[in-house]
C-alpha cells in the first residue's frame, strides 16, 4: 500500500530524517514511536505531501509523491499534531468546508457529517467556534476532519496527546474500529498506546529506524533475560541465595531491598526455559513465607529505552 | 477550479463573521468621506475627482490590513498544514485567497456609490470618469491585494505582513511624485512603474489598454511571487 524508500529530510543542514525505509500494508495499524525530535512528525508530513523530501521516494498504491501529489492527498486523511484547525469557524461550518474540498458528493454531505459527529461524539459542540473548544473536542474535530471522505490511509500525528484518560480510550476504540478496513499510521510517544492499538511498531531515533516489527517480535528479539521478583518473610538474603543460585538457568540472585521483615529478591534467568516451577519447589522445602512471586516480562518501555537512549 | 471556489467562500465568510470586516469598512468610509467632503464644497464642482485622487493613498494602508491575515494567520495557527494536506494545489490556495480579498474590497467600495449619487443630485455629474474611476479602483484593489497577499505569504507575523505590504503599496503610489530629482532618461520608466500614474489615467475616464495591462501585470507578478514563496516553504 505504502512504500517508503531512502526517505531523507534536511532542515538547513540539520538531518531530521535519515534514509528510512518501510512498507505499510493494507489494513495495517502502524505506530511510529520515538523520543521527542526523533523525526516522527517530519516523516508523517512528508508522507502527506506537506513537506517535500530532500531525497528518497514515497509510493502510495501506484502513485508517487512527486508526480501524483493530488491523488495521494485524496487517498489520505491527515490529522496534524495539536489539530490546528480554523479557529474562527464553528464546527459545523468547518466540517462542511472540509466535505466540499474533499469532494464528498453534495447529497451525501449532511449524512456524512452526522455520521462523523456521532462517531467522534461531536453533537454537543456542533455550533461552537473551534477556538472555544477544549483540547479534547478540538482533537475530535480534527479526527472527523481526517476521516471525512473515508480515506484509504489515515495518518494521525499524536492523536491522543492532551486528552483525558476516558477520551484516550475512546480515541483508541475509534482507531481500532476504523483500522479493521483502513490503513492507519499514527505517531505517539505513549508506549502503552502503541501496544494497545497497533499491529506493528516502527521505532525511530534521530531520524533512523532502530526497530520494526510487531510488539511481540520486538519483545522476543531484544535481550534474552527474564526477571523474577520474590518477596519472602522469615529468611535472610544469604540463605535465599544459597538455596536458589544453583538452579540451572538462574544467572544471578540479587537483593532488591528490605521492607520491615519482608525481603525482596530478584532473580535473573535465561528466558529459554520457564523456571518458576523449580523455584517454587525449592522454596516449598524451606520454612520461608512466600509473600509475592512474579515474573517480569520485558516491557515495550524497556525496549524503547534501550533502543533510544543517548550514547 | 472548484477548490478555488470553496477556499474563496470560506475566506470571504471569515471576514464577515469576525469584526475585521466592519471595522476596516467603517474606517475606510470615514477617511474617504471626510477627505472628500471637506474640500468638495470649496471647489464647487460636481466631480468625484478628489475622491478617486485619494484612493491609491487610502488603499495603500487599508488593503494590506485586509490581506495581512490571509497567510500569516494560517502559518501562525498551523492550520496551513491542515489546508495543504487537503486535496488542493498551491494555485487553488493562492487564487482562492486572492479572489476573497478582491471581493472584500469590491464590497467595501459599494457604499461609496452613495457619493456619485449625492453629487449627481447637486449638479451635472459626468458619469464617464465615475465608471472609469470605479473600474480603476477595482484594478488598483486587485494589484494591492496581490501585493498584500505576497507580503502575507512571507511571514507568520501579521504585523510584519502589514508593514511590508504597506511599504510596497506606498512605494508604487508615490514613485511618480518623487521623480523631480532624477535624470530625464529614467523618468519614463519610473513613471510607468507608478500605480498612481496609471490609476489617474483610468479615473479620468480614459481606459487605455496600457494601464489595464499594468495592473494585470502587477497582479500576475505578485501572485507568482506568492506561489514561489509557498513552494519555498514546502
Amino acid at each position: 500500500m505504502i512504500h517508503v524508500e531512502n526517505l531523507t529530510k534536511y532542515y538547513d543542514g540539520l538531518c531530521a530524517v535519515d534514509q528510512i525505509n518501510f512498507d505499510v500494508h493494507k489494513g495495517e495499524i502502524l505506530a511510529l514511536l520515538g523520543p521527542n525530535g526523533a523525526g516522527k512528525t517530519t516523516t508523517l508530513r512528508m508522507l502527506t505531501g506537506f513537506l517535500r523530501p530532500t531525497s528518497g521516494s514515497i509510493r502510495v498504491r501506484d502513485f508517487t509523491i512527486d508526480e501524483n501529489q493530488l491523488e495521494i492527498k485524496r487517498l489520505m486523511g491527515y490529522l496534524p499534531e495539536l489539530a490546528p484547525l480554523y479557529q474562527d469557524m464553528i464546527v459545523y461550518d468547518y466540517l462542511n468546508f472540509v466535505a466540499k474540498v474533499r469532494e464528498v458528493p453534495g447529497n451525501a454531505e449532511l449524512s456524512r457529517i452526522r455520521q462523523l459527529a456521532d462517531l467522534c461524539g461531536l453533537n454537543r459542540v456542533m455550533h461552537q467556534p473551534i477556538a472555544e473548544l477544549s483540547r479534547g473536542f478540538r482533537q475530535r474535530v480534527g479526527l472527523a476532519h481526517a476521516m471525512m471522505n473515508d480515506p484509504e490511509v489515515l495518518v494521525l500525528d499524536e492523536p491522543t496527546s492532551g486528552l483525558d484518560p476516558n477520551q484516550i480510550v475512546e480515541i483508541r476504540e475509534i482507531i481500532k474500529k476504523i483500522g479493521k478496513e483502513k490503513t492507519i499510521i499514527f505517531s505517539t510517544h505513549i508506549l502503552s498506546e502503541a501496544e494497545a492499538t497497533c499491529d506493528r511498531v516502527v521505532i525511530i531515533n534521530r531520524g533512523k529506524i532502530v526497530a520494526d516489527g510487531s510488539t511481540e517480535t520486538l519483545k522476543q528479539s531484544s535481550g534474552s533475560k527474564t526477571l523474577i521478583n520474590l518477596s519472602l518473610q522469615n529468611t535472610d538474603f544469604e540463605s535465599v541465595k544459597q538455596a536458589l543460585h544453583d538452579i540451572e538457568g538462574v544467572s544471578a540472585v540479587s537483593p532488591a531491598g528490605q521492607e520491615g521483615d519482608i525481603l525482596h529478591v530478584r532473580l535473573s534467568c535465561q528466558s529459554s526455559k520457564d523456571l518458576r516451577g523449580e523455584i517454587y519447589r525449592r522454596i516449598k522445602q524451606t520454612d520461608w513465607t512466600l509473600i509475592e512471586f512474579h515474573q517480569e516480562t520485558k516491557s515495550l518501555e524497556n525496549i524503547f529505552r534501550e533502543l533510544t537512549k543517548e550514547n | 477550479m472548484r477548490q478555488v471556489t470553496h477556499i474563496f467562500k470560506r475566506e470571504l465568510n471569515v471576514y464577515f463573521v469576525s469584526p475585521i470586516a466592519y471595522i476596516v469598512i467603517s474606517i475606510f468610509l470615514l477617511v474617504t468621506g471626510w477627505f472628500f467632503f471637506t474640500t468638495f464644497f470649496l471647489y464647487n464642482q460636481a466631480t468625484l475627482r478628489n475622491f478617486f485622487a485619494l484612493l491609491p493613498m487610502t488603499f495603500s494602508f487599508v488593503v494590506p490590513a485586509i490581506t495581512m491575515r490571509l497567510f500569516s494567520e494560517e502559518f501562525n495557527v498551523g492550520s496551513y498544514e491542515t489546508l495543504l494536506t487537503l486535496p488542493v494545489t498551491f494555485l487553488d490556495v493562492v487564487l482562492g485567497k486572492f479572489l476573497a480579498g478582491l471581493a472584500f474590497i469590491t464590497i467595501m467600495l459599494v457604499p461609496t456609490l452613495a457619493y456619485p449619487v449625492t453629487v449627481s443630485l447637486l449638479g451635472q455629474l459626468d458619469w464617464g470618469p465615475v465608471v472609469g474611476g470605479y473600474l480603476g479602483a477595482i484594478l488598483l484593489g486587485a494589484s494591492f491585494t496581490a501585493i498584500g497577499l505576497f507580503a502575507s505569504s512571507l511571514t507568520r507575523n501579521q504585523i510584519i505582513a502589514f508593514i511590508v505590504g504597506m511599504a510596497i503599496c506606498f512605494t508604487l503610489t508615490l514613485i511618480d511624485k518623487m521623480l523631480f530629482f532624477l535624470p530625464q532618461s529614467l523618468l519614463g520608466v519610473l513613471e510607468y512603474l507608478g500605480a498612481d500614474f496609471h490609476f489617474e489615467n483610468i479615473s479620468k475616464g480614459i481606459i487605455d489598454s496600457r494601464d489595464v495591462l499594468y495592473f494585470l501585470s502587477v497582479c500576475f507578478v505578485a501572485l507568482y511571487g506568492t506561489h514561489l514563496a509557498l513552494q519555498e516553504r514546502h
